[in-house]
Order: structure tokens, then sequence, then C-alpha cells
């Protein structure tokens, strides 16, 4: 084991001297082991072989062909081409209709329930908004409780079904009750589940068949909350929850730690889904809207 | 778990296997491979370069011993380094000699702690028959209080809880008295998420360490973490020096890397995989099979396990002595197919199977199936469950009206009955069956 006992000091190095590497990096003189370390740090930053090698490339050969040099023009080059690949489709929430329903699924513990919360009292305290929450997880233990409390906490509407409800049947009455009541925005919550589950995937797939044929346009928005310490695993989950319930942006999640959440990028890339939300923080106000140039700036910094 | 690996490995190995030499260029071309397919599994960059590292030098310098070509030794030396990576036998909890044991449940938020606080009680519970008390100690997420009184409940622990009014800390303190008091065998204490990098909350985790000494600390990791997983385990490990990591979610199709990045970066070993959302979907982590199994070669022995742990030894010798005597019915069989479902869902039995999990990967498994089965098994008579030769036209006819199926399913069972029959007589006789054929059969 002394080789894991060397890379962990070396590691710990690496994690300090990275970001500034980078920028450093580009300075330097421009050989094999410069775009080898770039790559490195975009891998490090979850964004993936694939749509790594694709960005290095394509600034190696912007290099060669337009004589693209100086450390700071490459550096701003850099982000550049990764603020284009992020800034895929629309990014904001519509809230025309009325109600506009807003559908919220993904992977079990990636904060869909506290999203939800967050959203539903920007909506409301910011916004002047009357929302209703449905409590579509009707799995997950005390998962009712949880949203009930944000529920309370931003002061909107609560609709919530028997223990082990039919999920469907919870965001029909929550549509119902939007409806009946003139309220602006319903938001549903739905259980965690892994996108390899078929039989969950199409007991989501029917959620939205259920709203769609009260609000034919509805769900207006379909968010998907990606963890943003998740890895390549979240290109697997973006594909497979589009392919049940047309995806139409992610909440990219928990980015107050370490962790970059350059999958999002990979998913950008790759899947054309653009990030409308980000958490930054436990507080209400560490919801924000996504802004694909500081984004980039730190994917790299 | 890991399937993608596996094949990434098995596909690229597959050239390496198919010849008898190994030259400088083959031993390259196979460390791209491994490369791309380590970093696509999330495995962190360093511990890739340094994996990649390893196995090219021990290819390159190494005798051709015995038996194995040279394809066949670059297979053993991944997986040799894999294992090594991985950190040899399995291992477990430290039990105390002087009980309460008690654990303490630690990780990031959404990784899975409350979950597999629930988990680990069960299966503290039917392996061990311990007695078990979980202790709330999550007083910041909403609601998850309620959701260890209802996972415990459901676990057959005692849950020891005083809502989230009080410091966590002495909750700690508090539910450890208790269990001493109340001579549990095990106290499993449930902390709230914390970031690695959230000083107050991590400062707390190690008040929580200090105040009630626990005999071992798990980290708990979701197995689709990214690079970033090296991050956390070292803040976690320098922070609180946790004893062992449960890797949870690993029933998805994540690759899983984080566990070998953990596992390289910490030294602290994997001792528990979480594999669905039902309380016994939880066992213990084989480092040294999870290594042959990202090699395709199966986790042949967790599925032992799994049958054995839930197959009646009695059942079993009574079947034994059924197929000697060639009496094996559409009844036993009817009885087999309740003993598989047992094990799981027939979809992650089947990754667990070696040489199939490429081929069927993919397939759906109808579970439905099953039901029709049975349906159709159950609307014969004990005379033709017993001698299903016997079932010709209107019987057949009967037989596909009682089960509201039509003639050519019950044909159909009866072919495969057939198969079956005939695969048990092999194996009463010594002979191992073609596991792969017969799954194509069964397709």
């Amino acid at each position: 084991m002394g080789r894991f006992r060397r890379l962990r000091e070396s590691l710990r190095k690496t994690r300090q001297a990275l970001q500034s590497e980078i920028q450093a990096t580009l300075f330097e003189e421009l050989n094999d082991e410069t775009w080898e370390r770039l790559e490195e740090a975009l891998i490090y930053a979850d964004v993936g072989a694939r749509t790594t090698a694709q960005v290095v490339e394509q600034l190696e050969r912007e290099v060669t062909e337009n004589g693209l040099s100086g450390g700071q023009a490459l550096s701003d080059r850099l982000v550049e081409l990764l603020t284009e690949i992020a800034d895929v489709g629309e990014n904001r929430i519509e809230l025309l209709a009325k109600p506009t329903v807003i559908l919220v699924a993904g992977v079990n513990g990636t904060g869909k329930t506290t999203t939800i919360g967050k959203l539903a009292w920007h909506l409301s305290r910011e916004l002047d908004r009357s929302v209703v929450l449905a409590a579509g997880d009707t799995f997950r233990a005390a998962a009712v409780e949880q949203l009930e409390l944000w529920a309370g906490r931003a002061g909107v509407g609560f609709v919530k079904g028997q223990p082990q409800a039919d999920p469907g049947s919870v965001a029909y009455d929550a549509v119902s009750v939007a409806r009946r009541d003139g309220a602006d925005v319903v938001i549903i919550d739905t259980a965690g589940r892994l996108h390899t589950q078929d039989d969950l995937m199409a007991e989501l797939a029917k959620v939205r068949r259920v709203i769609s044929k009260q609000i034919p346009d509805a769900p207006h928005e379909t968010l998907l909350t990606i963890d943003a310490t998740t890895g390549q695993n979240g290109l697997r989950q973006a594909q497979l929850f589009s392919e049940f319930v047309a995806v139409t942006g992610l909440v990219l999640t928990k980015l107050d730690g370490t962790a970059k959440g350059g999958i999002a990028l990979a998913i950008a890339h790759e899947l054309g889904i653009p990030v409308k939300l980000i958490g930054v923080g436990e507080q209400l106000e560490d919801l924000r809207p996504f802004d694909a140039g500081e984004f980039a700036r730190a994917l790299i910094t | 778990m890991f399937d993608s690996l596996a094949e990434k490995l098995q596909a690229t190995l597959a050239d390496v296997r198919g010849r008898g030499t190994l030259t400088e260029d083959d031993v390259n071309a196979a460390i791209r491979e491994i490369r791309l397919a380590l970093l696509e599994a999330d495995v962190n960059f360093k511990v890739v370069k340094s994996f990649t590292n390893a196995v090219k030098e021990r290819a390159l310098g190494a005798d051709i011993i015995g038996q194995l070509n040279p394809g066949q030794q670059v297979i053993k030396i991944v997986s040799d380094q894999l294992t090594e990576l991985m950190g040899g036998a399995a291992r477990e909890l430290s039990f105390s000699p002087r009980p309460p044991t008690v654990v303490v449940m630690a990780g990031l938020q959404g990784s899975g702690k409350t979950t597999a606080t629930g988990k680990l009680a069960r299966y503290l519970r039917e392996q061990y028959g311990s007695s078990v008390a979980v202790a709330a100690c999550d007083v910041y997420r909403p609601a998850a209080v309620e959701q260890l009184v209802k996972v415990g409940a459901q676990a057959g622990a005692d849950v020891y809880e005083q809502g989230t009014e009080r410091n966590p800390v002495e909750i700690a303190k508090w539910a450890r008295e208790r269990a001493v008091a109340e001579g549990k065998d095990v106290l499993i204490v449930d902390t709230s998420g914390r970031l690695h990098v959230d000083q107050e909350l991590m400062a707390e985790l190690a008040q929580i360490k200090n105040a009630i000494k626990p005999h071992d600390v798990l980290l708990v990791v979701d197995a689709m973490t990214g690079q970033d997983a090296v991050n956390v385990a070292e803040q976690f490990a320098s922070v609180v020096d946790f004893d062992g990591v449960v890797m949870t979610k690993l029933d998805g199709d994540a690759r899983g890397g984080a566990a070998l990045s953990v596992k390289a970066i910490t030294g602290k070993p994997i001792l528990f995989a979480s594999t669905g959302e039902k309380l016994d979907q939880f066992e213990r982590f084989h480092p040294d099979r999870m290594a042959q199994r990202i090699l395709g070669m199966g986790d042949v022995m967790t599925l032992i396990e799994k049958a054995e742990a839930s197959y009646d030894q009695e059942q079993s010798a009574e079947l034994e002595r059924k197929i000697r005597k060639q009496e094996f019915g559409l009844d036993d069989f009817l009885d087999q197919m309740r003993q598989v479902r047992r094990l799981g869902p027939l979809q992650s039995l089947i990754g667990m199977l070696p040489g199939v999990g490429k081929e069927l990967k993919g397939v759906k498994v109808d579970e439905r199936e099953f039901d029709r089965l049975q349906a159709i098994i159950l609307s014969m008579t004990p005379q033709e469950r017993r001698h299903p030769e016997l079932i010709k036209g209107s019987r057949r006819l009967r037989i596909a009206r009682g089960s509201g199926t039509n003639v050519q399913a019950v044909k159909a069972l009866i072919k495969q009955f057939d198969q079956v029959r005939k695969v048990m007589r092999q194996v009463s006789q010594g002979r191992m069956p073609d596991l792969g054929a017969l799954m194509r059969q069964a397709r």
C-alpha cells in the first residue's frame, strides 16, 4: 500500500495546487503535459472524459490554427468554451400559465424536497405568487411531514394523500385544488427513485400523464435534481429521467461543498438540458438562478 | 454493481485474452482503456494514475508463470491490483466485549444515513440476534426524526429520540446511557447529514464522537459520487477518523468508482453495501469478490450466501431426495420459483451470475411472468402437478381457461419444466449445467 500512501499526500497538494495550476499552466510553455494537466483539472471537476477531451482539443486547435496565445487569452477562451457548452436552451422558469405546474423528480437524496421548499418560499414571499405543494412522495418514511414543514415555513397551500397513496392521485388533487382556488403555481414533489427502476420510472411517467390530462400543456416545467457531488452516473440519470418524463431543466444541488458539479456540463453538452437553478447552501436564499458564465469560471478556479 | 466497468475491461482484455503473447503496445493499449474505463467509473484521476502505473509495471516485468498465457497474466495482475486496492478480505464491525457496541453513522446530506441505520439495525438482528437501539440525532433536517422512528420500527429496533429541541451531543449521551441501562447489544446513532467543509457541524460530529466513544464510526458514501469522494472521505477521516465505509445506492447503474477512491485515499475498509430500497437489501461488502466481479467473473459467492440465508435446510434436503427419486413435480417447481423470488428482484439476481451478466444486461425480466406461471400451476389438479405428462388436449384447455392464459402458455410452461427437471437430474448426478444456455432458453 506504499503507493497509495504517497498518493494520499500528493492528493492533498493536488487540491490546493490544482486551481492555481490551471491558470499557471496556461501561462507556461504549452506542451503535452500542459494539455494533460488541463484535462485532469476538468476530469477532477466531474466534467467527464468525453466532454473534457472535446473542450481541450478545441482549445488546442485554436492555439495552433488561430495562433491564440498568451495565458490570459487562453484562460478567457477556455471559460468562453465552457460557458457556451453550459448555456443551452431556456434557462428561466416561465410562470405565465395559471396555474403553472412544476414537476420535480430525481434520484434519492439529491434534494428534491428541500429544493421545493425553498422554491415555494421564493415564489410566495418574494414574487408574491400563490403556491400549492403536492406531497407526491408517498413512499419514503416521513417525506410528507418534511414537505409539510416546508409548506408551513413558506406559508403556502399543501395537498397530501393517504400514506402509500398513488402519487398520481395526489398530483391530480393538487392541480384540482390549485384550479379551484386560482393558485399561480403548483409544485409536485415525487419520491426519489433510481433511474434504473423501471416500475418506479413508469409510475413517474404516470404522474406526468395524470397532470397532462387535466391541463394539456402541463407540467410546464419538469425539473430534475442532480447532486453536484454526482459523478458520471448523472448523465445516465438525466438521460433516463428525460425518456420517462421529458425533463426541461436541472436543479444542481449541494454546490456549497467542494464538488464543482461538472456533470451538469456533460449533461448540457450531450443531452442539451439546461441548468435552471442551483443550490448553494442550507439557507432559503441559497437557491439561485443559474449563470452559465459564473458556473464555467467556478469549474476551473 | 460496477456492471459497465466489468464490461469495459472485458472488452479491452478480450483481444489480449485471444492471443498468446503480449507486447508493450498491447499493455499500453490495455492501460489506455483501463484508464478511460476507470475515469468513466468516477475513480479519482490520481488513483487511476497510480493504479494503471502499477498494473503496467507488473505487466511488463512479469514472469510468465505456469499455466497462464500473457493475456491471462494481465487479467490476473489487474485483478490482484484491484483486490489489493479494494482491501483484502471482508470485514465486520468490531463488537465490544462489553455491550452495548456503539456505532455512529456519518456522511453528507442525502447519502442515505437514516436508511442505512435502519438496514444495519435489521442486519445485526438477523445475523447475530442482537437487540438493537437506534438514536435520532439528526435534529436539523425537517422530519428526519419521524423518518428514523418509522424505519427503526420496521427494522425491529428501539428508537431513542428526544425530538429536535435538544443538542445532538446531549441526545447521543442520553441514548448511550439508556442503551446501557436497557442492556442493548448495539446502539446505532444516526447523525444529520453535513458537508465536509462545514466546520461547525464537523466539530459537532467530533464532539459526539468524544462524548460517547463509539466502537465504530461509519461513513456513508453514495455509490454515485464523483471525483469529490476523496475530499469528503479525507475531511471526515481527519475530523472523526472513521473506521469503515457503507456504500449506498449500489443497486443503480453507477459504476461505483468512489468505492475504490475512498479506499485508496483513506485506507479505511468498506464494510457494507446497500443495494435497494427495502430494509433487507443490505449486505457485507466483499472487496475480493468485488474485484472479481469488476473483471466479469460474477459475484457468485454473494448469490450463494443470499440463497443460504433465505433457504430452509429441511426443504432443501427434501428437494434433493425428490430430485434423486425423480419425483420432482410442478408443485416443487412452483416452490422453487417462490424461493428464488425471495432472494430479491430477478433483475438484480441475474447481475450476480457469472458469464451471463453481459448478455442479459438490458433484458428486462418480467416479474409478472411469474404470476402467470403460478396461475397456470394452481389451475392444475394435484395429480397433474405430479405427472405433467398427463396434460393433453382437454386438460390443457381447462388449465388455460382456469388460469386466464392460453394453450400455448400451458404448453410452454410444461416444456420449460421438463428442461428444469433435466438440468436438475444432471446436477444431482454431479454434472454442472450450462447456466448461460439455460438462461438463453428461458429467454
